[in-house]
């Protein structure tokens, strides 16, 4: 029986921004599901004492000094962006109609 | 007149130095073989024909006029497609960055250009090197060069065919579970995934930030240590880029080319080998053996039991860091830009379209795999876990390197397989990496070259490990068993690949 059922993939597809064609979430229903089962055994070992890393080795912040440094160009940044305006980015409304 | 683009890179800047060949010699010859078989084995998305050149020229010029050079100057590179290139299209084999030219470069290509090194172009790769395979590129896939009919690993398999074929002594490959190993094993070349920050990420279009990192692809170990030895230590742009000059990695390859190897302890993982290990993967594995205990080494059997949980650690972690670096492709400041058929066009409805026309398959695989491990409601149970899990593998290779000098394993379960046959099932295509995956999860170093040909005369790689920051034990255990097989052989393993047909 599927843990991951259609309805889930499209939840989270919509989470994750990303448009689904209704064959890709029957797809990646099935996908997942046998990708998940197959991953689910870490939560085997992972006891309460076992500590969690997040980072191969161990890190500790690192500063610079507060020192202004040149910027690219920003003719440069925006030569890539699909559209541009008086030296911005141009992007749709940010807010929904309602 | 000898083939140029059969030498090694040592034997190009030796060369180069003496004035006995030309930068532009070397680049020209690189570029008439790309040419010739790029066709067929489509390792580059991108020829960067004018401005290697213009490179090389300049390079000859400076070097006339007696100037001081990098020992490199002038042997042509090539870079995988995620690492930004200032001025050169860099898509990361996807369609959301098709026809993106950088406005910066990454530090290591920096370092390359700062060396005097001719970029020949962009390699290949499954799209935001999400893949084992080269056929997740949205460009098309790579072709091995032993059998065109077969992958040559990834998602790295731009860069090792590109060496493999001759169509470039060197190349940058990134390594997030085995991208650089993995395609140099199946390609009978050498592939190196330093210390985790041993090399800069700045620049790399990132995958997996804890795991992502940068190495060489070469055809021998002294090529790999050289490129190395240039492309790392530390930067101040990479807050986990490694505050410390680079391990002696090139002394270390031409002390291990001597042949000697009294005293090293060397550990067999047991967990990587056995069931699901093809037979002529497992029959090369135990004649490296044998040739190693022949060096003077000493072999004993270490046991590293939470390397089977190694596999599901990564495919959680890996996509639940992915997700949240691929979520800056949101059609707004670079790369494509899609909206909606219907409806309002607000920028968060052209980011879902955007997405769903830019990502190729895998690539949504993975963010929304990565994104329902970090939702609420199964975050502890899976990437919490996952996290545990990387703690238990980084005691497994503490308590190993406590009995060992190095760890060795085989790179790769198989040979390269058929183009196709693994694309319907993405689980079969992740055991690719089982061995190489605990690597990127502890952030020790990993090598691979090839140690013979299986079965079905296809090359095979040999890994060997070594505690974070002493990257130099492997290029000398690398060194001793290259130089130690190659006897045997009579020469390099890539003579015994078939001749590409070279196309006018």
């Amino acid at each position: 029986m599927s843990t991951i059922s259609r309805d889930e993939v499209a939840r989270v597809a919509a989470l994750a921004r990303i448009d689904l064609s209704p064959d890709e979430v029957t797809r990646l229903a099935g996908e997942l599901d046998v990708i998940v089962d197959a991953i689910a055994q870490v939560s085997a070992v992972a006891t309460p004492e076992v500590p969690a890393t997040s980072h191969p080795l161990p890190l500790t912040n690192v500063y610079r000094e507060d020192v202004p440094e040149p910027a690219l160009p920003v003719e440069d940044v925006l030569a890539g962006a699909p559209e541009a305006l008086d030296g911005r980015f141009l992007v749709p409304q940010i807010l929904g109609e309602d | 007149m000898t083939d140029l683009t059969r030498l090694t890179a040592a034997e190009m800047a030796a060369r180069l130095s003496a004035g006995t060949v030309t930068s532009v010699d070397l680049t020209q010859a690189h570029l008439d073989r790309i040419a010739a078989v790029d066709g067929d084995v489509h390792a580059y998305l991108h020829v960067n024909a004018e401005e290697a050149l213009a490179t090389a020229r300049d390079v000859d010029a400076r070097r006339a006029a007696g100037e001081d050079l990098h020992p490199l100057a002038g042997v042509p590179i090539a870079i995988k497609d995620v690492v930004v290139t200032q001025g050169i299209p860099t898509t990361a084999g996807s369609k959301i960055l098709e026809g993106w030219v950088p406005p910066y470069d990454a530090t290591l290509v920096e370092r390359v250009r700062a060396a005097g090194m001719p970029i020949l172009g962009k390699t290949n790769m499954d799209e935001f090197a999400m893949g084992s395979s080269t056929e997740h590129s949205a460009y098309g896939p790579t072709r091995n060069p032993w059998d065109l009919t077969r992958i040559p690993g990834g998602s790295g398999g731009g860069s090792a065919a590109a060496v493999a074929a001759f169509a470039a002594p060197l190349a940058v490959g990134t390594d997030t579970g085995g991208s650089i190993r993995q395609p140099g094993a199946v390609t009978g070349t050498v592939g190196v995934k330093p210390t985790y920050g041993g090399i800069s990420r700045y620049g790399l279009i990132a995958m997996a930030s804890s795991l992502d990192q940068a190495g060489p692809v070469t055809r021998t170990v002294l090529d790999s240590a050289l490129l190395h030895e240039l492309l790392g230590g530390h930067d101040p742009r990479d807050s986990t880029s490694v505050p410390e000059v680079v391990p002696p990695v090139v002394d270390a390859a031409r002390q291990g080319a001597s042949g000697d190897l009294a005293g090293v302890r060397i550990g067999v993982v047991k967990e990587l080998s056995g069931d699901g290990y093809q037979a002529g993967v497992s029959a090369r594995f135990e004649e490296s053996l044998e040739v190693l205990r022949g060096l003077g080494a000493e072999i004993v059997e270490v046991s590293c039991p939470n390397f089977e949980y190694a596999l599901g650690a990564y495919y959680l972690i890996m996509p639940a860091e992915a997700s949240s670096n691929l979520a800056k492709f949101d059609g707004m400041r670079f790369g494509l830009r899609v909206e909606p058929d219907e409806g309002p066009v607000t920028a968060e409805r052209v980011m879902s379209a955007t997405r769903g026309a830019g990502f190729g398959d895998e690539v949504k695989r993975r963010i929304i795999l990565g994104t329902y491990a970090l939702s609420a409601g199964y975050y502890d149970a899976y990437y919490g876990s996952a996290q545990k899990v990387r703690t238990l593998i980084q005691r497994d290779f503490d308590a190993a390197f406590e009995q060992v000098d190095v760890l060795v394993s085989p790179t790769a379960p198989t040979t390269a397989f058929e183009l196709g046959s693994k694309l319907d099932d993405p689980l079969a295509m992740y055991l690719n990496d089982i061995a190489t995956i605990p690597a990127n999860l502890a952030g020790v170093p990993g090598m691979s070259l090839p140690n013979g040909v299986s079965d079905d005369g296809l090359p095979v790689g040999f890994q060997i490990l070594a505690p974070a920051k002493q990257d130099h034990r492997m290029y000398r255990v690398g060194a001793a068993l290259e130089t130690a097989l190659e006897k045997s052989w009579g020469g390099p393993l890539l003579e015994q690949a078939p001749e590409l047909e070279e196309k006018a």
